[in-house]
């Protein structure tokens, strides 16, 4: 049994959004643990995305704290931080619910942009790259190299120099992981990354996923609505309705979690006759995945 | 004191003839979205229509009150249909086609479309200005008083009263038709959702067609009460009177009718303001200046409704 | 203009043809026309003897009426309703495409060398090796301006309808400093100079406006950008005009011209031909400057080609494709907008003071509002974003313009007293027009990568955004 709260990446504490009236979200706290994929599910306009943009600064939150905490011992409040300064300094990075890449530029020219920040200042701040400085040369080199890793990564080297706009639905959103990760970010927010993949791609989605953890030691936080992928590869589950969390722990507490049957089925705590069929339609995906290659 | 009120009907004129134009911007921008440009030019038209009308009916500030009165009313009516149809066909033209293609084409083919009217009027009439004797005089004291360091008077004409009284029955006319007519409901669904209006079987282009032709009508309106206020025009009025109109619009809050009308008495108070007490030659970088502030520190205007940013 | 148009209740069937809704359209068509040209041209009002007189032109209006209506009906019969044949469609792209392959990459090194050798070619020129020196000035003097704004337009995708402010800016700095201040700090024996120091300065004076300026435009987007430039570019100049204690307003300000490094060309001792030991003759003057501008034009090609493939180009683009995944990535978009404004005016900067160096002369009324526009639309005919683009552009409209004035042949068809050169303007707003209908991402359409791994393939321009404004 996995503990989050011991060495969180990432820590929200009493987060709450609201927008005029509304509250999308009303005084959220979870933990996200370090090298642990993290999953927050709950039906629509449960608040998710809300979640996510407050993370990564594209709200200011009404209230509460949102901190990240590097394995180094740096701390970063991020309710108090510009949504590219989140990405630069505290190394959190996202991807979109609605695809969002640079669909002109080639799949390379993208995961080059996610290195801006190193190559600029590698540039001397472009004045040492006009006159084509070897510090900024050797960069460049540093940034294709990373770019070529990640495109082998995510099975888009032969169409490195296409451009983004031309791949398919699946291997854009594998693109956007791939550029999220050039930024060499601590913990990765990944908003809906199955939508609209088949079985296989969201297979290997959950592949790359497993191995970004492992082999990066990155802390994942996740919107999906994808059972398989969330009860597949998720070390935690935080389970959001109206804006307010009704369950948190492991994939198998979540499961026989009366309040989350609640609020995906509607069905009152009387009707428990159906409680168990629903457990079992969330846990049916788990037998086809494979789960988590943590030992 | 008197001064003051001077002023402000001054003020007030202009600013029914800026929001006449800014209704046509306001219009168009809630339902397709993009900024007209060319809106002002249309205006100049009206303005220039208005003239050659006038001045092929021999009309002078010598006729009788009544035949004025008459043959304003068909000068209204030609400009009016003669600036609807230049409208129209610069929506058919230059607009509809563009429909689903990048964002700035249509703007950039607007920004062609008001070179070609302005040309295409500088061309036909040649560029001087075209100034006439003034045909409604006359007008009335209001105030006077006599003071040791001279007469104070406030007056207003009798253009101005007809330019106010006439914006204020063409304000209630259009209110009406946006308010009570299917024209009106049908124009509505559109600036809420184009796609969905259409599936209700609302004939989408056609409301387009008939906001950019109201829109005309009303600018033409402006044009003649323009040119009857200064007794003068030219081809490039549009230039300014529209950048000014879009201002109103914007300060009104863009996509709101009302808001629009009291947008454009405000840039009228404020232009007019600034000339009296402050510099007439910096009158219309005061128009910019606060066109500038509006855009920057309220895009939402008064009467407008505020954009989330959708991530 | 109602040519334009293909009717909504025709086009439906595609390759059919029927009579009485042609002969509808084409009536609808011909009163439309009519309608929109009684006024105006039609009845032509005329200042005689400070009366004016109105004169009625039924003729004119009708054979423009003709003219129209034939047109649409040429384009019904011929063009519109007839069935495409597949070959001609299956084949076309692909030989355009693949000519564009194979002679593409020889198009820049061309013309550089035409560029290069087009004074001793003027010469066999049959307008006269001065004029088409001075041709060729003028035109690349736009081409540079437009590669200046297309960092901003093309690149960031912002677009800016106040560009001419800051070839204002640099024009007023060199004017300025040649003729008041670099007298006063240094003495008169530095006005010969005064062009090589001004450069620079005007360069980044105008980059200092650029930024200016562009700090409180951030956080606009569209159409609202586009008009917030607009008003800029109309205060800078009405404060020209209005200023005059500073700039001397509307009269403008007669400035030194350029120098062959210090040598004015003149027919004096201490002159360039004297220097030189040759006869004075004042076509020196015309190759100097158009060597200065093809100078000046190249460096901004290099230096902005340059810029497009290191991290403050990619970023630009990146912006112009998609601000919020910009700003996921770490990318300050505030200093990367700001740095766009800022290259694009500072290459304004520099043609400014150029045209000042040339001119002699500079007065706020070169630098009206159409300014920005001819300059946005060289930009935007010749593909946002592609720098071969803008020349071809530059060269079809300016030469157009000059075309414009040599058609005296038109005079006999035109109306007393009406100079072919006056529809120059309406041929570009017209072109403006027709370009967003039929070709509306420009002459290049296609974008070049600004990296690659194997093969460098250009991207259709179907998936290139141009930006929010």
């Amino acid at each position: 049994m996995l503990d989050w709260s011991k060495d969180p990446e990432l820590s929200v504490q009493h987060l709450t959004m609201r927008f005029g009236g509304l509250t999308a979200i009303g005084d959220l706290s979870f933990e996200a643990g370090r090298k642990q994929i993290t999953a927050l599910i709950g039906p629509n306009g449960a608040g998710k995305t809300t979640v996510f943009n407050c993370i990564t600064g594209f709200y200011k939150p009404t209230e509460g704290k949102i901190t990240l905490h590097h394995a180094d011992g740096k701390e970063f409040m991020l309710e108090r931080m510009d949504d590219f300064i989140i990405t630069q300094k505290a190394k959190v990075a996202r991807t979109f619910q609605n695809i969002r890449l640079f669909s002109g530029m080639t799949l390379l020219e993208n995961l080059m942009v996610a290195q801006h920040n190193v190559l600029m200042k590698a540039s001397g701040f472009t004045i040492g790259g006009i006159f084509g400085s070897g510090k900024f040369k050797r960069a460049e080199n540093e940034a294709l190299d990373r770019s070529k890793y990640w495109l082998d990564k995510v099975n888009l080297t032969s169409r490195a120099d296409d451009a983004a706009g031309d791949l398919p639905y699946g291997a854009q959103r594998r693109l956007e992981i791939a550029r999220a990760m050039c930024t060499s970010p601590r913990l990765l927010c990944l908003d809906e990354p199955a939508a609209g993949l088949n079985p296989r791609e969201s297979d290997e989605l959950n592949k790359l996923l497993l191995s970004i953890r492992d082999d990066h030691n990155m802390a994942i936080l996740l919107i999906e609505h994808d059972m398989s992928v969330v009860m597949g590869i998720s070390d935690h589950i935080v389970v959001l309705d109206y804006g307010r969390k009704i369950a948190d722990g492991t994939p198998n507490q979540i499961k026989t979690d009366p309040a989350v049957i609640r609020a995906y089925l509607g069905v009152e705590d009387d009707e428990s006759e159906v409680a168990p069929l629903v457990a079992e339609a969330l846990a049916k995906p788990v037998k086809a995945v494979k789960k988590g290659a943590r030992k | 004191m008197e001064y003051f009120l001077q002023q402000l009907i001054n003020g007030l004129t202009l600013g029914s003839i800026y929001g006449l134009i800014a209704i046509g911007y306001t219009m168009v921008y809630g339902i397709i979205g993009m900024i007209n440009f060319a809106h002002g030019d249309v205006f100049m038209v009206g303005s220039v229509v208005s003239f050659i009308v006038i001045l092929g009916l021999g009309l002078t500030g010598g006729s009788g009150s009544f035949s004025i009165i008459l043959a304003l009313g068909m000068v209204v009516i030609i400009a009016m249909l003669i600036a609807a149809v230049y409208n129209w066909t610069i929506e058919r033209v230059a607009y509809r086609p563009l429909r689903g293609s990048f964002r700035l084409a249509p703007l950039i083919s607007a920004i062609g479309m008001s070179i070609v009217l302005q040309e295409f009027v500088r061309i036909a009439q040649e560029g001087r200005p075209k100034p006439i004797q003034p045909i409604v005089t006359g007008g009335y004291e209001i105030m006077h008083r006599a003071a040791a360091n001279g007469t104070f008077v406030v007056t207003i004409s009798n253009m101005q009263i007809l330019i106010i009284i006439s914006t204020i029955v063409l304000m209630a006319i259009f209110t009406m038709i946006i308010k009570r007519t299917s024209l009106g409901r049908a124009q509505r669904a559109c600036e809420q959702d184009q796609k969905m209006a259409s599936l209700l079987g609302i004939n989408v282009d056609r409301t387009i067609s008939i906001t950019f032709i109201l829109g005309a009508c009303l600018a033409a309106f402006a044009g003649l009460m323009f040119f009857l206020l200064y007794n003068v025009t030219d081809f490039y009025i549009g230039f300014l009177a529209g950048i000014k109109a879009f201002t109103a619009a914007v300060l009104g809050g863009i996509g709101s009718i009302p808001g629009a009308m009291l947008g454009g008495m405000i840039i009228g108070l404020i232009e007019v303001m600034w000339s009296a007490y402050f510099s007439v030659e910096y009158k219309d970088v005061a128009a910019f200046t606060v066109l500038v502030i509006v855009l920057i520190f309220m895009p939402q205007g008064l009467l407008g409704k505020p954009e989330v940013e959708k991530v | 203009m109602s040519a334009a148009p293909k009717d909504t209740s025709m086009s439906n069937e595609a390759g059919k043809l029927d009579t009485l809704s042609l002969v509808k359209d084409l009536l609808f068509t011909g009163l439309l026309t009519l309608l929109i040209l009684t006024p105006i041209v039609t009845y032509k009002t005329t200042m005689n003897q400070g009366v004016l007189v109105i004169s009625s032109r039924w003729m004119l209006a009708l054979a423009l009426t003709a003219i129209v209506v034939g047109a649409r009906a040429f384009l019904h019969l011929f063009v519109w309703h007839k069935a495409p044949s597949p070959k001609a469609a299956a084949a076309k792209p692909v030989s355009t495409l693949s000519v564009a392959d194979r002679y593409g990459k020889y198009v820049a090194p061309g013309l550089l060398i035409f560029a290069l050798f087009l004074p001793l070619l003027a010469y066999g020129s049959p307008w006269g090796e001065k004029r088409t020196i001075d041709l060729a000035i003028y035109i690349l003097t736009y081409i540079m301006l437009g590669w200046g704004l297309n960092v901003v337009v093309g690149l960031a995708g912002l677009l800016d309808l106040g560009y001419v402010a800051f070839y204002a800016v640099g024009a007023y700095a060199y004017a300025l400093l040649s003729t008041v201040y670099y007298p006063l700090w240094f003495g008169p024996g530095i006005i010969p100079w005064a062009f090589y120091i001004t450069l620079p300065m005007a360069g980044l004076l105008a980059a200092t406006w650029g930024v200016i300026l562009g700090f409180p435009v951030l956080r606009l987007r569209g159409d609202y950008l586009a008009i917030v430039t607009l008003a800029f570019g109309e205060i800078i100049r009405l404060v020209l005009i209005n200023w005059f204690s500073f700039t001397n307003g509307p009269q403008g300000i007669i400035v030194p011209k350029a120098t062959f490094f210090g040598l004015p060309f003149k027919d004096a001792p201490g002159s360039f031909s004297d220097f030189f030991g040759i006869t004075y003759d004042r076509i020196h003057f015309y190759i100097f400057l158009y060597y200065l501008i093809l100078a000046l034009a190249l460096i901004t090609f290099f230096v902005t080609n340059r810029l497009r493939r290191l991290p403050i180009g990619r970023a630009w683009e990146a912006l112009r494709e998609d601000e919020i995944a910009c700003r996921s990535l770490g990318i300050n978009t505030t200093t990367t907008k700001l740095t766009a404004f800022a290259i694009g005016a500072m290459f304004g900067g520099f043609a400014g003071s150029f045209f000042a160096a040339r001119q002699g002369f500079v007065s706020p009324e070169s630098f009206v509002y159409i300014e920005s526009a001819l300059i946005l639309a060289i930009v935007v005919l010749g593909g946002l974003g592609s720098q071969i683009g803008i020349v071809f552009s530059a060269i079809a409209i300016m030469g157009s313009f000059e075309i414009f004035r040599e058609m005296n042949f038109m005079k006999a068809i035109l109306p007393n007293g009406t100079e072919p050169i006056q529809f120059r303007m309406l041929a570009v707003g017209l072109a403006m027009v027709l370009m967003m209908r039929f070709r509306p991402r420009g002459f290049v359409t296609r974008r070049e990568p600004t990296v690659f791994l194997k093969e460098k393939k250009s991207v259709s321009g179907d998936l290139v955004a141009e930006g929010h404004g």
